[in-house]
This record gives structure tokens, sequence and C-alpha cells, in this order.
């Protein structure tokens, strides 16, 4: 089918807008003078000042304290509900419900978070991050497993529960074997969406020492510095190795499954 | 013999039910403390009064909801109403073609396309908002760039359009994922039928893919949507401190203004929004 080369404008209209701005950033992180605007030549000194930044490697080390334990919540709480989901109950509400925090915008995850917080007069701190980051991650852990368990084969199940084995033997000797790619894809997932989220860690950290989207968006208000390029060069290289790895290890995922 | 047939059934049922109580009762205690409860509070703060120093006064008031409708704050619904409009109608002009063609690309490139597109969509929120406040601020690239050609310097940062700029930016992968989804889907014999009938590539386009994608364009647009209209860092960040969209309103009232009563009420009528353009897209997905 013949199409119009008009097309290629707009496809590579696409790709520059969206990686124009990064190759920026990566380039002006090696840059040898102060200015975050003028090249001028190369060195590595902005990211010796980013890993003696205090500020950022505390940021850091509460980011994964965080994203490690709502990850942890999320995959156990998210795996159960979605076996529950998929093999107990045909309630089209309780899917629904499931699925709400990530339907809901993330503003109003956070304001709900925070008036209950407040309501119950818990302190704010990491733990109330973890638990709020774990509300959202359990949904998208429960819909990823959720979509292997409906392609799965449900024999296996039935041979096991015939031959007498109770609902939580099945799951831990059957079900949750042929869960594992789906199980560590949705932890994946979990992980990665908590390492980036701001907007409920904002509202639901109260005093306590910030994780780092929150101390890169103070660093951005109060100016631009090319610090902030070395760490940006940083987490696009790590959230590009990630997002490569779980490629590919879907990729193993299926090829296996379909052997 | 008959007692024993009849009892066999019966631990599978309790089976059933126990298994039932055991999966799903972590989660959804889980969703209900920490998402209904919340809501709920969230839902009936709407109705009472704000307290001297923050905080909440039981006392039954309407005065919520007459502020709502106060010119200005139904102006700042207006512009987000606008600027998120404007980002998805734009996500879709630019996110329709570019998935035309990934859908078309033979298939080693398309997983490739495909990645690339996600892949922006997976660093830091910030620091991509940030990228363009590197990009259009004063001494930045563009304007050395327009400095080059003999024009500007010119303000781009703080306006509406830096603002849709910074959407569309965070969102387009947003689009173009759903859209490339609905075209891949369709059955090429449609467009090879419609060739032969002697139709051009353009009215195969208008009069086959297009309708056929409807329900790709509906969840793409309510994608970019979406996150756009309740978005408070993108307005501030590349907007100026300027409260533009009901996001940084709902922000200023719970953390600054310390008004809960009243940012609750603004919340809802951003649920309220979304709820009738869910209700809008399944009632045109389904007639689609």
């Amino acid at each position: 089918m013949r199409r119009s080369k008009l097309l290629y404008v707009p496809f590579w209209a696409t790709y520059a807008f969206l990686y124009l701005p990064i190759l920026v950033l990566v380039v002006m992180s090696f840059n040898a003078g102060d200015s975050a605007y003028t090249y001028e030549g190369f060195s590595l000194k902005w990211y010796g000042e980013l890993a003696g930044d205090e500020r950022i490697r505390t940021g850091l080390l509460n980011t994964l304290v965080v994203a490690t334990g709502s990850t942890v919540i999320a995959t156990v709480l998210g795996t159960l509900l979605a076996v529950g989901l998929a093999r107990f109950t045909r309630s089209k509400t309780l899917d629904a419900l499931a699925l709400m925090p990530a339907v809901l915008p993330d503003l109003v995850l956070a304001i709900g978070l925070l008036v209950f917080y407040s309501a119950i007069q818990l302190t704010l701190g990491l733990y109330s991050v973890t638990l709020a980051h774990a509300l959202f991650s359990m949904a998208f852990v429960a819909a990823v497993v959720r979509t292997r368990l409906t392609g799965a084969d449900t024999s296996l199940e039935e041979a096991s529960r015939d031959l007498g084995a109770g609902p939580v033997v099945t799951f831990m000797r059957v079900t949750l074997p042929q869960l594992t790619p789906g199980i560590v894809a949705g932890a994946l997932l979990a992980f990665t969406l908590s390492l980036d989220e701001f907007v409920i860690a904002f509202f639901t950290i109260g005093n306590a020492e910030p994780t780092l989207p929150i101390v890169i968006y103070s660093m951005v208000r109060f100016g631009v510095t090319p610090k902030i390029n070395a760490l940006a060069a940083i987490l696009l290289l790590v959230s590009f190795t990630a997002v490569i790895a779980g490629q590919r290890m879907t990729r193993i995922g299926e090829s296996r499954a379909q052997d | 013999m008959k007692s024993e047939a009849k009892a066999r059934p019966a631990p599978r049922v309790r089976g059933r039910r126990l298994g039932a109580f055991v999966f799903l009762s972590p989660g959804l205690t889980y969703l209900v403390v920490l998402l209904l409860v919340p809501l709920g509070l969230v839902l009936s703060y709407t109705v009472f009064q704000r307290g001297r120093f923050g905080g909440v006064v039981y006392e039954f008031t309407t005065e919520n909801f007459t502020r709502l409708i106060d010119p200005l704050y139904l102006g700042v619904v207006g512009d987000s109403l606008r600027i998120a409009g404007l980002t998805t109608l734009i996500a879709l002009l630019v996110g329709y073609p570019t998935a035309y063609l990934i859908a078309q690309l033979p298939s080693r490139w398309k997983t490739l396309a495909l990645v690339a597109v996600v892949l922006p969509f997976w660093t830091n929120f910030i620091i991509r908002v940030y990228a363009w406040i590197m990009l259009l601020s004063g001494p930045g690239l563009v304007n050395s760039a327009l400095g080059k050609l003999g024009l500007g310097p010119y303000e781009l940062l703080y306006h509406e359009g830096t603002i849709v700029t910074g959407l569309l930016y965070s969102y387009l992968p947003l689009m173009v994922l759903p859209l490339y989804a609905a075209i891949e889907r369709l059955d090429p014999q449609l467009r090879e039928a419609s060739a032969n009938l002697g139709a051009s590539a353009f009215t195969t386009f208008r009069k086959v893919t297009l309708p056929l994608s409807v329900p790709g364009v509906l969840s793409g647009c309510l994608f970019v949507f979406v996150p756009s209209f309740g978005n408070f860092v993108i307005p501030e960040m590349l907007g100026g401190n300027k409260s533009t969209m009901v996001g940084n309103l709902i922000r200023d009232q719970f953390l600054k203004a310390r008004d809960w009563p009243f940012g609750s009420t603004l919340a809802l009528a951003l649920i309220a929004v979304l709820v009738a353009l869910l209700v809008v897209q399944a009632w045109a997905a389904r007639r689609a």
C-alpha cells in the first residue's frame, strides 16, 4: 500500500520532540563551564559535585526505602487480589474497585490520603508515603497479574483441587509458579512507579526528609544548575536500562511460555 | 451412599468461600481503608466549614458550593478545560500519524519504534519538565538558536503555550499507545478491499481506517486529558506561579490556605468532570 511521504513529517517530529530535550540535558551534564546554558567543553565535574551532595544522597536512599517497602506490600496484596478476583468472584464492582487507584488522578489520591492520615492523627513520614505508594502500585500489580491469569490454563488448578488440595495449597504449588513472570513484571512496574512518583509523596511526606523527586523539585524551583543535568543523565541511564531489561525479560518469559 | 454423594461437594464450596476470603480480604481491606474511607472523608468535607487554623469544623454549610460557582473559580476550571483540551487535540493530531506509521513498520522496527515512544515516559517526571525550562528559558537553547537567526530573544516560559508543550511532552506516549493498538488490530484486508474497489489512499483512511480506530482515539484522548486536567506541577514550573489550573487551586487550598473543605469541593468538581468524560467516552465507544 502506498502512503504519503507527508506522514513521515509528524512521525519524525514526534521523535525529535521526545528526544531533543533529553539529549540537551545529557550533553549539558558534561559541561566544563559553570553555566547551565553554554557548553564550554567536556568535564565530569558535575558528576563529582552530585556525588558529594548530601541532600541528593539522602533523597535517593529515602526513595529506595519507600520503593522497596511499597513494592513488597503491593506485590503481595496485588497478586492475592488478582487471583481472588479471577478465580473466586465475578463481581464487576470489585474489579473496578481494584483498578480505581490506577485510574483516579494522583492529586485526588494524594488529598484523600492526606485527609485520612490527618483524621487518624498519624505523624507523616516515609512510612505514610510507603503505604500511599503501595495503594496505586497494588492496582498495577493486580492488573498485570490478572492479564496472565485470564490467559492461563485452569485445568492444572482444577486437577489440583480434584486431587484434594485446598485453595492455599493449589495457589502455592500450582498457580504461583505459573504466575511468576507476571508477578516479577508487576513488581518491577511497582518499583519504577514508586521511584518516580511525586504528587502523592509531596502531600504525604509531612516534614520528614524528602524523597528524590521532591528534592529535585525543590532544587529546580531554586534555579537551573548543571548538577541537576548530571542527576538527570544518571536517572535516564537507569530507567532506560530498566525498561530495556524489562522488555528482554518479558520476551524471554513469553518464549518460555510458548515452549 | 446417597448422603455421601451429597456431602462431597460441600468441602469444595466451603473451600471456595475460604479461598475468596483468604485471597480477597487483604487487598480489599487495604482498598477500603486507604481509598474508600479517604474518598468518603473528602466527600463529607465539602459540606463542612474550615477551621480557623486549618482543619475542619463539623458544622453544615453549602458555602463551599456557592464559592465554587464564583466566576473566579469557574474561570480556572474553564482555563483547565481549555489547556487540557488543546493538549489532547495536538496530541491526537501528532500522535495519530505517528501511531499509523508505527503500525505499518516491519515487526522488528515496530517494537523499537514503540519502545522509543515509551522510553522518555519512564524517566523522572520532574526531570522531563525541567528539561523544558532549560530549553525555553531566557538564555536557553531555543533562544540562542533564534538569536543566530537574528530573532528574539523571546520570553518563551510562563505562557499557556509553555504549559501545553510541557503537558504534551509528558503525556504524548499515552496517546500513541492506544492509537497504535487500535490501528494494529485492524484487518489489513479491509484496506486492501477498499483500495481494490478504487478508493484512494486518503479515502480508504477516511472511510475505513479512521472510523474503525475510533475506540483507540477515545481512550487516547482520555489518557491524555485526565492527567493534563488535574496537573499542578507543569503549570507551576512552566507557567509561572499563577494559579492557572484546577490542580494548582486544589494544592493551594490544602497546603497553603489550609481550607480543606473548599479544597475538597474543588476536588469533587475535578472528579465530576472526569466521570462525565468517562461516561461520554463509554457511550461513544459503544456507538463506534
